[in-house]
């Protein structure tokens, strides 16, 4: 089998960091980093007492959070984990945010994978605080440790129960020596009494009262509010600023230029507008007069993307997989399909747009950043305040949303240029129209997909030609070279039965920032494998989930394509038709629908996760409408469960969005979308009910935050086509589309 | 010159620009920070607060505008988080990054005010200026829902 290297978060950043600016390595960013985490997490064997656990005297039970809160709820997850091994009542228990402290702490928040990494270390590290207190119990008693336990905050022993409370014997506890985080017994899990229960979330008192503190409400005392002027075309520059009529605003206290910092925290530079209040900022802004040396990229448009794209297409692509010989059977097939799939940029779109505070003195620095890669935004501050990065105390806040934008630090780097410059604490705020005209966004993509069936209806070869604007051109140092493997995910893994395989792939350029946007290559790779099997079906007459579980077959384990060890979370093509059955089962798959409506299926496995979605619809040939989405899931244990559908329904909802709204477009180097008007959302009214339903399981939790959103948009065309004929394969659907 | 208002009950004054919006008075000035910022264009609902009981959205109303009027954000909707509608939402685990939240409460509770028992389509009407990128919309239904009925139950068992 041809193996390529993939290109994966984790490497980008580590690439980034030894090529570009002093960023920090060692956090680890893509779900294939789980055990390596794991393994990272097990050499430090830090003392749980110093890194995890807080217990007062007076039995005041304090967790510490090593991730960070976009929303995804692992303030709560990652808690009940230790919880669960430590024995409190979690009732009693409180969470704390983990200082920037690479020794102990991967801070680094994404790739669905904070709950599926921290699983065993957590595990390990709560069972060991629990052994240390039923150690030191025991030595108090005189007894031996195996005729103790723990229970509810309470060592206990013996008959009539005699007990220590946590809190009287922590002081003792975390002197004793740390059992090492392999032999440590761990909890069988029909004893858990947390992990599994819907639990309601930690944060929802403060989120339902305005008392939860977000980035943006950073205050410190004489801080200014700052926002910058950015040139409107990709990688343009400032050519001469006059700031007189925007120091005239009242309120305005100084103007004046931050440089770019080109790769790694990869901001466009400016001119900043310091002011004593946000609004003050935003109106000097208004009033300043910048002229821009745009730049070349002022040529580039979404017509002219399109035509590198379409161009790219009469060419074959690089060759990233090739098994059996897919050109001769499609050449000599009786039965082929072709079709062709585009979808364009998306923004991510934060509610809480950019922003970050930094107060730079001058032999230390404070920061309040919601980020998602807080040890990242340390190191680039440090760097712009030429301190070591110990020097620079990073607090990280809730985040109002995350979805992969705030792994980027390149707010963090203005806000830092700003306060080094102005030496007053500062926070560089962002507008809506900032946030999405300068994101990095999820790549704009053109597939060209063939496939042959066989006389009996089986699937005798499948190709898949792709040209991007990829993640990894721009992040990659080998940059335009990169083989484009990443692009694909696990869309270059078919888990449906065929000899023949060719995945093929070519890049297209462009300027626009491209990075991680929720669920990455995936939100591409579902739509595209998802629609195109579904044509096959149609193609061989077949029910749309009956070809599926067909050419799924007998359950087999297929190596991820492109992982390198085969034996990695390898795709069990059984748990993939468990939940296509699960979610076919709970719509009523084979229920008749009134005329003009239809069911569309769809399934995918990402981020370790297998979901599958059924989408029910009204369309006509003048408007269609979402009736319904019942997903099924398999992510291994759910923590909690309750968390872990409030994950489903936010991703089918962010991908819905994506499937029914707006594209993000460019014209003259600029992206044209500003604000909600041209770059509307979902909202209640248009929000179709979301039914979850999760496989029971005992296998170690993966990723829950991100692998819906592949299924959506499939199951929603697929609908559409069962219910007018209208096959639609460019995202976003419009209902002209349907005409 | 001073401009007078009265802020979750109590007289608040300040000396700003006229044209300056509600919300960076209430976040900036007074540090208020509940009330968030989301678009600047009334699009999203983020910025929502009462004035004179109607749900409005701060961002675009200039602070000139608010003199002499009544001003309640999510810091005024009570002192423990005890509003029916603040309940409802833990009960429903409504928030996820939480950040629209204060808007959409603030939306919800003149919602009730005004239709103490709505049906969806009143909620649809009600809510859809409000944007949730998390995507809780089913919940925020589900407790609007629970806190109309539970205010119900508890005017019934009163009478």
């Amino acid at each position: 089998m041809a193996t390529a290297p993939v290109v994966n978060r984790r490497d980008f950043l580590k690439k980034s960091a030894a090529g570009g600016a002093a960023l920090v390595v060692g956090f680890h960013l893509a779900p294939r980093a789980f055990a390596d985490q794991a393994k990272d997490q097990e050499e430090k064997t830090a003392n749980p007492f110093d890194a995890w656990v807080r217990i007062t005297p007076d039995d005041h039970v304090t967790l510490v959070l090593g991730k960070s809160e976009m929303g995804q709820g692992v303030l709560t997850a990652l808690p009940m984990i230790l919880a669960e091994e430590l024995s409190v009542d979690w009732k009693h228990v409180h969470v704390e945010q983990a200082p920037t402290n690479p020794k102990i702490y991967d801070l680094g928040t994404g790739g669905s994978g904070s709950v599926a990494g921290s699983w065993l270390p957590l595990r390990q590290a709560g069972a060991a605080a629990r052994e240390m207190l039923i150690a030191a119990a025991a030595k108090r008693w005189e007894v031996g440790t195996d005729t103790c336990k723990a229970k509810n905050g309470l060592v206990v022993h013996g008959h009539p129960e005699r007990s220590f409370r946590f809190g009287e014997l922590v002081a003792d506890a975390a002197k004793l020596p740390i059992p090492s985080l392999n032999k440590v017994p761990l909890k069988n899990s029909e004893d858990f009494t947390i992990v599994g229960r819907d639990t309601h979330r930690l944060d929802t008192a403060d989120k339902s009262s305005g008392k939860a503190k977000f980035g943006i409400d950073s205050r410190v005392p004489g801080m200014l509010y700052a926002v910058v002027a950015r040139c409107p075309v990709f990688e343009g520059k400032v050519a001469s600023f006059d700031a007189t009529k925007a120091k005239a605003v009242p309120g305005v206290r100084d103007v004046f230029e931050i440089k770019t910092s080109g790769r790694g925290a990869s901001t466009t530079g400016g001119v900043a507008v310091l002011a004593e209040n946000s609004w003050a900022a935003i109106q000097g802004r208004k009033a300043l007069e910048v002229t821009w040396e745009e730049g070349a990229a002022a040529k580039e448009s979404s017509e002219e993307l399109r035509d590198q794209f379409l161009a790219n297409a009469q060419k074959p692509g690089g060759v990233l997989r090739n098994e059996g010989d897919a050109n001769a059977v499609l050449e000599a097939a009786p039965k082929k399909l072709e079709a062709i799939y585009e979808l364009p940029f998306a923004a991510h779109v934060c509610m809480e747009p950019m922003n970050c505070t930094v107060d730079i003195r001058p032999d230390s620095a404070e920061a309040w950043v919601p980020s998602q890669g807080p040890q990242w935004a340390q190191a680039v501050i440090a760097e712009a305040a030429k301190l070591p990065p110990e020097k620079v105390t990073v607090h990280t806040t809730l985040m109002g949303g995350g979805f992969g934008r705030r792994y980027q630090a390149d707010f963090v780097m203005e806000a830092a240029q700003v306060a080094k410059i102005s030496g007053k604490p500062v926070m560089v705020l962002w507008t809506r129209e900032d946030d999405m005209q300068h994101d990095f966004y999820r790549p704009a993509s053109y597939h060209r997909l063939q496939g042959a069936l066989d006389g009996q209806g089986k699937l005798a070869a499948w190709k898949h030609f792709q040209t991007s604007t990829s993640i990894a051109a721009k992040w990659s140092q080998k940059g335009a070279d990169d083989p484009g493997l990443g692009e694909f995910g696990t869309g270059a893994t078919i888990p449906y039965a065929t000899p023949n395989i060719r995945i093929e792939y070519t890049l297209a350029h462009s300027s626009a920032p491209r990075a991680w946007w929720r669920s990455v290559e995936h939100s591409s790779s579902g739509f595209v494998m998802e629609s195109f099997v579904d044509e096959l079906a149609h193609a061989a007459g077949q029910d749309a989930l009956e070809f599926r579980l067909k050419l799924l077959g007998e359950p087999r384990k297929i190596p991820q394509f492109g992982e390198g060890r085969e034996d990695y979370h390898p795709l069990d093509t059984g748990r993939l038709k468990g939940v296509l059955q699960l979610a076919a089962d709970k719509a009523g798959w084979t229920k008749p629908l009134p005329q003009g409506q239809g069911r569309g299926i769809a399934g995918f496995f990402s981020f370790y996760s297998y979901v599958a979605a059924v989408a029910e619809v009204s369309a006509s040939s003048s408007a269609f409408k979402v009736n319904r989405i019942v997903c099924a899931v398999d992510c291994g244990r759910a923590v909690n469960p309750n968390g872990v559908r409030a994950q489903v329904e936010s991703a089918a909802i962010y991908a819905l969005t994506a499937t029914l709204k707006d594209a993000i477009t460019v014209d003259r180097g600029r992206v044209v979308q500003a604000n909600f008007n041209d770059y509307a959302m979902i909202r209640m009214n248009e929000a179709p009910p979301i039914e979850v339903y999760l496989v029971p399981s005992t296998e170690a939790p993966t990723g829950i935050g991100e692998p819906t959103v592949p299924v959506i948009a499939p199951a929603i065309s697929n609908a559409i086509f069962r219910a007018s004929g209208k096959r639609l394969r460019r995202l976003p659907i419009r209902k002209e589309d349907l005409a | 010159m001073a401009i007078s208002f009265t802020l979750n009950g109590k007289p608040e004054s300040v000396d700003v620009s006229p044209d300056m919006p509600l919300l960076w008075v209430l976040r900036d000035t007074l540090n208020k920070t509940g009330t968030k910022f989301g678009c600047g264009m009334a699009l999203c609902g983020a910025c929502t607060v009462h004035i004179n009981g109607e749900a409005t959205r701060s961002c675009i109303t200039p602070i000139s505008s608010v003199a002499g009027k009544k001003v309640t954000t999510i810091e005024g909707l009570s002192a423990d988080g005890s509003h029916p509608v603040q309940k409802a939402w833990m009960e429903e685990d409504v928030p996820q990054c939480g950040y629209c939240q204060s808007g959409q409460i603030m939306s919800a509770v003149a919602l009730l005010a005004k239709k103490p028992n709505p049906t969806d389509a009143e909620i649809d009407g009600a809510m859809s200026g409000n944007i949730c990128r998390c995507g809780t919309y089913q919940r925020i239904r589900k407790a609007i829902h629970r806190a109309a009925s539970e205010v119900a139950g508890k005017s019934h068992s009163a009478a």
